[in-house]
């Protein structure tokens, strides 16, 4: 059979969401709307002590003055914040121990997404915080990690029982008036995860989270925050998938990420929000606000694969604030009929002998239009900082766009920078040699999309990269191997 | 904003005498208009974010060019390519200087825009080009076209190679505390025809002048045109270049800019492709040191299939300099099998100087070969070392391997003895008395 690149087009634009389903499960939903008054509300319900209702009622302030920032390069019809419900939480909020008690509703859907908290539970040996909506429902292997002293709970839990590390660390990376949706957020997050790694502790196992906006017309505002104390390592893992919807759904999230001295943090996406249908219609709005800190001698590693959402607005940075700090970004954007994705990172060097690395892969088909967008800042008094940056662009049809911003500013004499870009098709030659040697057409595309992104899969935990490749080959069915 | 009015309102003064029904004169009346709208840009202006104009916007310009000011041809001499003949268009404080120039009608016409656009002779020509490509809606151009009168006027018929390039010199003489410039340059090479141009803006004193010069040109099918900008002006002097350039079919045209001096210089060139198999270069060596500020602003817009760009830009920083790049590629959907690549290349030699950088990539079409590269860095302390081993003092192994940087975009200038003059510019700039005759 001879699979051309049209065919495979095709085949991408009529391929559907395959996780496009709703689990009926009865929510607790706000009335829609946002005001003072929702926001004091939230904290009640979530019943936060005073100074985190009042500190969400700072960034309330502050948020009004704020507008919505246009620069990105995509085009969308902008939300409008006072027709969407800001608090929905499952009604069952009993805590289970053990997984028999959660509603089997919730627990099919899972199985339908492949993550079978089960078989993870004992053959990956991941704890996994669900968050459906915006109450964790279940958290597992708890006890395992409570042995070492880490802290892994959702993060209105932490704000009642360790209140000293969620005062002293939450809005410091990402303070309320960073921007506009991290400023929202910081107003009326519900929940999201929290995570402590104490000092010199090695995590003994992936920490993941599962995100899934369920309800209709809810907003999902997740807050995620994680320290890593002074010598210890962590690998975090977020994935994210979501039911069809027609109306755009919001998905504004702020992740926060503290490096001690000597520590690690890895913290691995998988986002597969909905993209909306093959005619653009729909489709999560995916505005969120990651950034790390680094103090001396640490390390943050940020990687994602980005195929979902029909539009995303996501700069995952490093500040390199300490000496001998490292940063990275590793990244795969796959784009598909309408989907419009703006992404890329920041390296910010502050300390001396800071290192920052970026590789990032954008894929476009259809009709989307995939930017990166990236800064890369050495300070006047950053000295040795060393930068490589490396985006390439794959174009798979007529109707779509790849497009590169890069920001470099240096301010240093002994920075080193070196950035490349490269935008191309899968060459006709490509092809051609393959077929030459037996493989046909699909398989061609196939191996060539993979080595493509191998720079970057490569970077995922084990227990994630099978799930990157599901989702990859749902974006891109026939084209990945 | 005090000198935004002076120039708003001065503009009656500037009508005076003029016919104020001529199509050109209500462009300028439009172009008023937008500039008064837009205002100066400011950083706040993506395209203007590491360039700031607030230092030279708050002081007071003379903006009218006083009558002719005779200067020593002995005193400019050194300013031209001497030991080559060439055609010259002067301008002293933005008037003409029949004294010190060497205009033609013979075959070709290099002479005066204003002649131009007087002359009922070239009216078909200025209707055809005057202000067609030049981007009405930038606030920079836009107050240039409103004071549009003089400048070079260069018309290549078809089928002709100019055999003398072109020399377009701006002096400005210190007579008045502080001037505003406004050249505007046409530049028409028709079909199959041959042109090198050269354009300096020089002060020979050191006072505040800002020179907002625009330039169009239009390369027609099969035609060349060499064109090189050298800055190297004293350091009370600030330049806003903006160049647009339109090409048709089979054409190529090539900018060299060599940035070497003035206070502030930006250089805004726009490349837009109007046929097949066009060929586009771009190059330039920025070698700055105090508080002097270069930015490039490059665009090149790909819109048609077939074509190709090359950019390549040097930047050497000393001091406290600033480098700008902010370069632009822009491929339409239709522009299959376009070749298009950009170099930035930057060396910071001293602990305060700076280099911003944004080269950008914006691809519609999927049959690309689209690629850009950027590298930020030092001299390698290896060569260094081995340069010194063998006995070259520091300072010239430095400037060797300085030398050795720029190289690529230097040999490609195509004029000999202009090739050998920005050799010893550049020797000049980093304190050696090299020959560099590499």
């Amino acid at each position: 059979m001879a699979y051309t690149e049209e065919e495979l087009k095709k085949e991408l634009e009529t391929k559907e969401y395959e996780y496009g389903f709703y689990t009926d499960i009865e929510s607790d939903t706000f009335p829609i709307g946002l005001s003072e008054e929702v926001v004091r509300k939230i904290s009640e319900k979530k019943g936060e002590p005073e100074w985190m209702t009042q500190w969400r009622l700072d960034a309330y302030a502050s948020w009004l003055e704020m507008t919505e920032p246009d620069w990105a390069n995509v085009t969308y019809k902008k939300p409008d914040l006072q027709s969407i419900s800001f608090y929905s939480a499952p009604k069952k909020q009993a805590k289970y121990e053990s997984l028999d008690e959660v509603d089997p509703e919730l627990l099919e859907t899972f199985n339908k997404l492949g993550i079978s908290i089960d078989e993870q539970k004992k053959l990956s040996g991941v704890a996994v915080d669900i968050v459906m909506d915006s109450v964790s429902v279940a958290t597992t292997f708890k006890k395992t990690l409570a042995e070492k002293g880490i802290i892994f709970c959702s993060i209105s839990e932490a704000i009642k029982e360790h209140p000293e590390l969620v005062k002293k660390y939450i809005g410091s990376v990402i303070p309320p008036k960073d921007n506009y949706y991290a400023g929202l957020n910081s107003a009326v997050f519900t929940d999201g995860s929290f995570c402590y790694i104490p000092k010199g502790v090695r995590c003994p196992m992936e920490l993941s989270t599962y995100f899934r906006i369920n309800q209709a017309g809810t907003g999902q505002f997740e807050r995620t925050l994680v320290i890593a104390d002074q010598g210890s390592y962590v690998s975090y893992l977020e994935g994210c998938t979501a039911p069809s919807r027609d109306e755009n759904q919001l998905h504004a999230a702020v992740v926060e990420l503290i490096a001690l001295d000597d520590a690690e943090i890895k913290y691995s996406t998988v986002q597969n929000w909905y993209p909306g249908d093959k005619e653009g219609k729909g489709g999560v709005f995916n505005f969120v606000t990651k950034r790390g800190i680094c103090h001396n001698r640490s390390k943050i590693s940020w990687t994602q694969v980005e195929t979902g959402s029909a539009v995303t607005w996501k700069y995952p940075s490093c500040i390199l604030k300490g000496d001998h700090s490292i940063g990275e970004f590793y990244s795969i954007a796959v784009t598909n009929n309408y989907q419009q994705a703006d992404t890329g990172t920041k390296m910010i060097h502050l300390g001396n002998n800071t290192r920052s690395t970026i590789i990032s892969k954008g894929i476009s088909a259809g009709k989307s239009q995939n930017s990166y967008r990236g800064l890369v800042q050495v300070g006047a008094r950053a000295k040795n900082a060393r930068n490589f940056s490396q985006c390439d662009s794959l174009l798979m049809g007529n109707d779509c766009g790849a497009h590169t911003f890069p920001y470099i500013e240096a301010k240093s004499n002994s920075a080193q920078i070196e950035h490349e870009a490269t935008t191309s098709k899968i060459g006709e030659d490509q092809i051609f040699y393959c077929n030459q040697r037996g493989i046909d057409t699909e398989k061609a595309i196939a191996l060539i999309v993979n080595g493509f992104s191998k720079e970057v899969l490569n970077k995922l935990p084990m227990e994630f990269a099978v799930e990157a490749q599901k989702l990859l080959e749902i974006s891109l069915e026939g084209s990945v191997g | 904003m005090e000198f935004k009015e002076k120039l708003v309102s001065s503009h009656l003064a500037f009508d005076d005498g003029m016919d104020l029904s001529d199509l050109v004169h209500q462009t300028r009346v439009a172009a008023l208009k937008v500039f008064e709208e837009k205002g100066f840009p400011t950083k706040k202006d993506e395209a203007w974010k590491y360039t700031s104009l607030a230092n030279l916007i708050n002081q007071d310009y003379a903006i009218f060019p006083k009558d002719e000011t005779n200067v020593d041809l002995k005193e400019v001499k050194k300013y031209f390519l001497f030991d080559t003949d060439t055609y010259k268009v002067i301008f002293i404080d933005g008037v003409y200087s029949p004294f010190l120039s060497n205009t033609t009608h013979d075959g070709i016409d290099v002479c005066l825009l204003s002649a131009a656009l007087s002359k009922p002779k070239y009216k078909k020509l200025i209707d055809t080009y005057f202000n067609k490509i030049a981007n009405q809606e930038d606030s920079m151009t836009a107050l240039n076209t409103s004071y549009a009168k003089e400048g070079a006027f260069i018309y290549i018929p078809k089928n002709v190679v100019a055999e003398k390039p072109i020399e377009i010199i701006h002096f400005s003489t210190g007579k008045e505390k502080a001037v505003w410039l406004q050249p505007r340059n046409l530049i028409v090479v028709d079909q199959n025809a041959q042109v090198q141009i050269i354009e300096r803006h020089q002060s020979l004193k050191e006072h505040p002048v800002v020179t907002n010069c625009v330039t169009e040109i239009y390369v027609h099918q099969d035609a060349f045109m060499d064109y090189y900008k050298l800055q190297n002006d004293l350091e009370s002097a600030s330049l806003i270049d903006n160049t647009y350039i339109i090409q048709e079919k089979n054409s190529h045209a090539s900018v060299h800019t060599f940035s070497l001096g003035g206070k502030l210089t930006r250089n805004n060139l726009n490349y837009f492709h109007k046929g097949e198999h066009i060929l586009s270069t771009l190059k330039g060596v920025t070698i700055l040191k105090g508080k002097q500020h270069v930015d490039h602003a490059t665009l090149v817009h790909h819109a048609q299939p077939n074509c190709e760009s090359h950019q390549d830009y040097k930047g050497i920083f000393s001091e406290r300099s600033e480098g700008v790049f902010n370069g632009q590629i822009l491929v339409d959907k239709i522009a299959q099998k376009t070749n298009a690549f950009q170099q930035n290349n930057n060396i910071l030699l001293d602990d305060k100087a700076t280099v911003n950088t944004k080269p950008q990539l914006e691809i519609y079409a999927d049959d690309v070969k689209c690629s850009h590269g950027c590298t930020i860095g030092q001299l390698d302390e290896e060569a260094l070392f081995y340069l010194r081993s063998r006995g070259i003092p520091k300072k010239e192994a430095k400037a060797l391997l300085t030398y050795a940087f720029a190289n690529n975009v230097l040999e490609s200038v195509q004029l000999p003895s202009l090739k050998k003059r920005i050799n010893n510019q550049i020797a000049k700039k980093l304190g050696v008395s090299l020959g560099f005759e590499l």
